[in-house]
């Protein structure tokens, strides 16, 4: 049943507030959705998106979380801020999961937090948390409001410093006297003040001549696509660029779609479970050029073994990036579009590189990814196949983390940028589901996936009430094989195959689940019945709930254990 | 290797915990900072001294303290021409018979004796950290009650002279 609310007393004609003022900024920023939960230090910003409906769309998830990772999902599709409400102290501190991923992942976010009353800060108030001392080092920068004539620059400079350089979150504590202070003046417009925050977006000329020459030279060259890809909107640029010297091309998790996963120069996805190919054309390169990756450990390995004959260059807008983790030959700083078109204008050979493309491919044909079918039962692997097939790849995909992401990330042969909706570096469980609605909401014609684990779709199911109530044609495919999947996987190759707490006794009737949310829920137990029924799901406008039933046993490979270098993979071939 | 890192901050409410906490976030060690303003209302010096292994990790704290919005500036003066002091107040016991003795060891310092009670006498000094370890290792003897530090302050001098071997300038080790 759908609850109407509908006012029974006509708009106050209450002055003007901070929070009005607050909801003015909004809408000049462009904002069109807010994702967000009320309670008590937020209720003037209620009181004022009252006021406002019909201008700006509130959302109201069940969960802080939910809003986060559904703000999330927006921030990946649309490459603009997420924006998200949540009250002071449980409400901001349910928020700190999400946060902290954003920040991991270079995602735009603008967080408004409600803070007790500037009078009653740091007396352990009701309701009472210390939002900017929590959130100091998982935000690219936060602000608390002391004055409300400092609002319009404050909310100018957090959509600023949010959305451009390396974008990620930015959080804004609003104490609750300013929210409903009244404003006898309308503030001056805000103007950016940032002497210490300018960020470079243009490539050093030298530096580029450098690479390009390098590119010449050098016999394995091989490229590590990022995400700073899809940041810099660049990968029609990085398609032209590696076609035209002949350069191979290796994605990382989060990179994947900036290069056609079809091309013939695309050598997967690489790292912990990446393909052979990708892995080993690292590991033999002599030239590795990281466009907006930042060799996290999950895609290196052990650094002693990754690359060790390459010289590396990298392009990334963070200067703290560079060199972090990998020593850098020749550094660029600057945003992945405006250094790819300064690599076209060069006039610079192409690599002699004939040879070094013949031995990759051979690894291709001789190492693909492998799974074996089943008989007995659905293969995660095939399921993600067929997902592919029935979507004709052109899905927005959005996962969790574990076994079902690492599959979605080798099967769902990604075509396209801004299709795909992770958690890399933080790996969030119950991020996929409501980072599907927020995708959902950013892009209403597209069809969006969730493929979620049994265990992390748990964490955030709660979150069905808004797609009934949305009408989010959102389909969920839970990749069920009654597993901590990952976890599973490492104890029985890792741990002595000693299979502690990892493995779910009892589960929800996931169909019921879903009807109790009033959306269509099946269950699949065969590949028979996922044949005839994923079509219908798929032409069905509105959201469903697929419960597959797959094989427990089933591991991710091929895998690079901890602690081992790139090049000693396990599980390349059948055993 | 200890290192002199010079910041200048926008004096914002947190900026010190930004500062601090990420250097702890980083796993950097700080043997000492001081902060206070400048000639320019709204910002503040801040000079840390901290441990870092090696020049990699030490590119890598600079650029992690040059990302935060309210750092303006960020610079690694060990190696430069610079004026760097700290001020010490040494409490040593000892009723006033001592003072003529103790004067006879903190002059060549130039220190000072700035509070005398009936059991104790109060030291200042002013200069390089080295130069203040001596007097404390001078001053040991006769019993040391208390001591507080500010850290070190530092920033260039007014002439940079031209030098291939810029390690002479290293103030500290």
């Amino acid at each position: 049943m759908k609850v109407e609310a509908k006012p029974d007393f006509q708009t106050s004609t209450a002055p003007k507030t901070g929070a009005d003022l607050l909801i003015d900024l909004l809408i000049n920023e462009g904002v069109d959705t807010l994702f967000g939960y009320p309670g008590g230090a937020v209720l003037p910003i209620y009181d004022a998106i009252y006021r406002a409906r019909g201008t700006i769309k509130h959302v109201l998830f069940r969960h802080e979380q939910g809003s986060i990772h559904a703000a999330e999902g927006y921030a990946r599709i649309t490459g603009k801020p997420g924006v998200v409400i949540a009250t002071s102290g449980p409400g901001a501190t349910n928020l700190v999961t999400g946060i902290t991923d954003a920040m991991m992942d270079s995602l735009p976010l603008v967080i408004f937090t409600g803070q007790v009353a500037r009078g009653v800060i740091g007396t352990d108030a009701f309701q009472e948390a210390d939002v900017m001392a929590i959130t100091t080092p998982i935000t690219k920068h936060n602000y608390q409001v002391q004055d409300i004539a400092d609002l319009p620059r404050i909310v100018k400079e957090a959509f600023h410093i949010a959305s451009t350089g390396r974008p990620g979150p930015v959080l804004i504590d609003i104490p609750k006297d300013i929210s409903a202070g009244e404003l006898f003046e309308t503030p001056e417009e805000g103007t950016i003040n940032l002497p210490g925050y300018q960020p470079t977006t243009k490539p050093n000329p030298l530096q580029i001549k450098k690479l390009a020459d390098a590119i010449s030279k050098s016999k394995k060259p091989v490229i590590l696509a990022g995400a700073g890809i899809l940041h810099g909107k660049a990968s029609a640029e990085l398609t032209a660029f590696a076609e035209k010297h002949k350069l191979p091309v290796v994605t990382t998790l989060l990179g994947l779609g900036t290069f056609p996963a079809n091309n013939p120069l695309s050598l997967g996805m690489g790292g912990m479970h990446g393909t052979y190919a990708a892995n080993m054309a690292m590991y033999e390169s002599d030239l590795l050029i990281n466009i907006g990756a930042r060799f996290d450990d999950r895609l290196t390995g052990n650094l002693k073994h990754f690359s060790p004959n390459a010289k590396v260059a990298h392009i990334d807008i963070d200067p703290a990036e560079i060199g972090k983790n990998v020593p850098t030959n020749i550094p660029i700083v600057s945003d992945s579009k405006e250094a790819l078109i300064e690599l076209m204008n060069q006039t610079s050979e192409s690599p002699e590189n004939e040879e070094w493309l013949e031995t990759l491919n051979k690894y291709k044909e001789e190492f693909p990814l492998w799974y074996k079918h089943d008989p007995n039962g659905m293969s995660p692997q095939w399921l993600i196949e067929a997902i592919h097939k029935v979507t004709n790849g052109d899905a927005v995909v959005t996962t969790d983390v574990g076994q079902h992401q690492m599959w979605a990330a080798q099967y769902y042969n990604f075509e396209k940028p801004h299709r795909w909706v992770t958690s890399g570096g933080l790996g969030t469980m119950g991020f996929g589901f409501p980072a599907a609605i927020g995708a959902q909401m950013a892009s209403p014609g597209s069809t969006v996936v969730a493929i979620v684990g049994d265990a992390g779709f748990q964490m955030t199911l709660q979150e069905l009430s808004i797609i009934y109530e949305q009408n989010l044609p959102v389909k969920i495919i839970i990749v069920n094989n009654g597993a901590l999947g990952m976890v599973r996987q490492w104890q029985e190759l890792l741990h002595g195959n000693r299979i502690s707490e990892s493995i779910l006794q009892t589960q929800p009737d996931f169909v019921k689940l879903a009807e109790a949310y009033h959306i269509r829920g099946l269950k699949i137990e065969s590949q028979e019945e996922l044949i005839t029924k994923l079509p219908e799901v798929f032409a069905y406008d509105g959201p469903v709930l697929m419960d597959c039933r797959v094989l427990q046993q089933e591991k991710v490979f091929p895998m690079i254990a901890p602690g081992k270098g790139i090049h000693e993979m396990i599980g390349v071939k059948p055993s | 290797m200890k290192r002199i890192i010079s910041l200048t901050v926008q004096d914002r409410s947190g900026v010190l915990n930004r500062v601090t906490g990420l250097l702890q976030r980083r796993q950097f060690n700080i043997s000492s900072i001081s902060v206070g303003p400048t000639e320019t209302e709204g910002i503040s010096k801040m000079t840390l001294v901290v441990e870092v292994e090696d020049e990699q990790r030490l590119e890598q704290v600079t650029k992690q303290l040059n990302k935060q919005i309210d750092v303006l500036k960020v610079s690694d003066i060990t190696d430069k021409a610079i004026v760097a002091r700290e001020l010490a107040l040494i409490k040593v016991a000892g009723s006033s018979q001592l003072r003529s003795e103790i004067n006879g060891i903190i002059d060549p310092f130039r220190a000072l004796i700035i509070d005398v009670s009936k059991d104790s006498l109060t030291i200042q000094i002013t200069g390089r950290p080295d130069k203040i370890d001596a007097l404390i290792d001078l001053l040991r003897p006769y019993g040391i009650k208390e001591i507080a530090r500010t850290g070190l302050t530092a920033f260039l001098r007014g002439h940079q002279p031209q030098v291939n071997e810029l390690t002479t300038y290293s103030q500290i080790k």
